[in-house]
């Protein structure tokens, strides 16, 4: 490829996918702004049941989670390197387990000593 | 095309530095590694910090009289804003090579940096002294400190690596590995805001609940 072919190609593909991913930017940081907003007037200004709140939050924060993979991390489950996406679902899988884990042995073991 | 193809996570070099683009693959597949391997630690600090919050108040005052919502919102909005700045200033790393505009979306991301921590170490100071609920009061206070200091030392540690990088670039600029170094810290920044939205939500808005 000459010098000049090569520029034509950085300039072309520069103003294609410069815009499109300032856009993925821009639309994260207003999707989790927005998540946040929620989750916060949720619990600050809803009267709704305690448990209810509790589960939308956990929800809103998962949601939240997810666009953070999604817009700034630039996960993308079709497009994504296989590896990467392997090695999320492995640390869900251990997050899940230890976690879950956990909570079951310390909150089974404070009942019994109750 | 393979160097259209996503390589790795964060933003990809394919399209203005292919050569580098194929290079990224293993070397930002390895902090990722890295990313995931902190992501279980905190889950299993705040797992702990759950357990904590219900068994281990002890005499102690609990997360609902400690707690209020204010400060770690504007906290939250501090870090989201700098998510998205340190976005910006990838975007210069892969289409302008243009050091001063990514000098100054890094002074943006680090200032926003300092106001968080800043803030924390406000709250840190509220509970340990006018409070009366120092780390060794109580099981519960205790693993709120680790797990918030925890994540505190991260921001405090991205900071430091970001000044470095800021001097590598000056020095080197962005023909060199610099180039990926910038792209990690990106990675990295974004994976601590994971971990306070978690935070946030488990810690703050579940206290006020209680």
């Amino acid at each position: 490829m000459t010098e000049d072919k090569r520029k034509y190609k950085l300039a072309e593909s520069e103003d294609l996918g410069r815009k499109e991913e300032l856009r993925r930017y821009l639309l994260g940081a207003a999707s989790t702004l927005l998540l946040t907003l929620m989750s916060f007037a949720v619990v600050a200004f809803g009267g709704v049941e305690r448990t209810t709140t509790l589960i939308t939050v956990s929800v809103l924060a998962l949601a939240q989670i997810a666009a953070h993979f999604r817009f700034f991390l630039h996960i993308d489950l079709w497009r994504s390197h296989r590896d990467d996406l392997m090695l999320i679902l492995f640390t869900t899988l251990i997050i899940l387990l230890m976690v879950g884990g956990t909570t079951w042995i310390l909150f089974d073991q404070w009942s019994r000593m109750m | 095309m393979s160097e259209n193809k996503v390589l790795h996570p964060g933003l990809n070099l394919h399209g203005t530095d292919p050569a580098r683009h194929s290079r990224a693959e293993t070397t930002i597949f390895g902090f990722w590694v890295f990313l995931m391997a902190d992501l279980v630690l905190f889950a299993l600090l705040l797992a702990t910090y759950g357990s904590m919050s219900v068994h281990g108040v002890a005499e102690g005052p609990g997360p609902g009289e400690l707690f209020d919502l204010k400060l770690p919102l504007i906290q939250t909005l501090a870090l989201l804003a700098s998510s998205l700045t340190v976005g910006l200033a990838m975007l210069h790393v892969k289409y302008r090579s243009d050091l001063r505009g990514l000098a100054i979306w890094l002074a943006a991301t680090a200032l926003l940096g300092l106001v968080f921590l800043a803030l924390e170490a406000l709250d840190f100071h509220r509970l340990a002294v006018t409070e009366n609920a120092p780390p060794q009061r109580s099981g519960f206070l205790s693993i709120y400190f680790l797990l918030t200091g925890t994540h505190w030392l991260h921001v405090a540690c991205g900071l430091i690596w970001m000044a470095v990088l800021a001097m590598q670039t000056a020095a080197w600029g962005l023909d060199s590995p610099v180039k990926l170094r910038l792209l990690r810290l990106g990675l990295y920044w974004h994976m601590l805001d994971v971990v306070w939205v978690a935070i946030f939500t488990f810690v703050y808005l579940f206290g006020a609940l209680q």
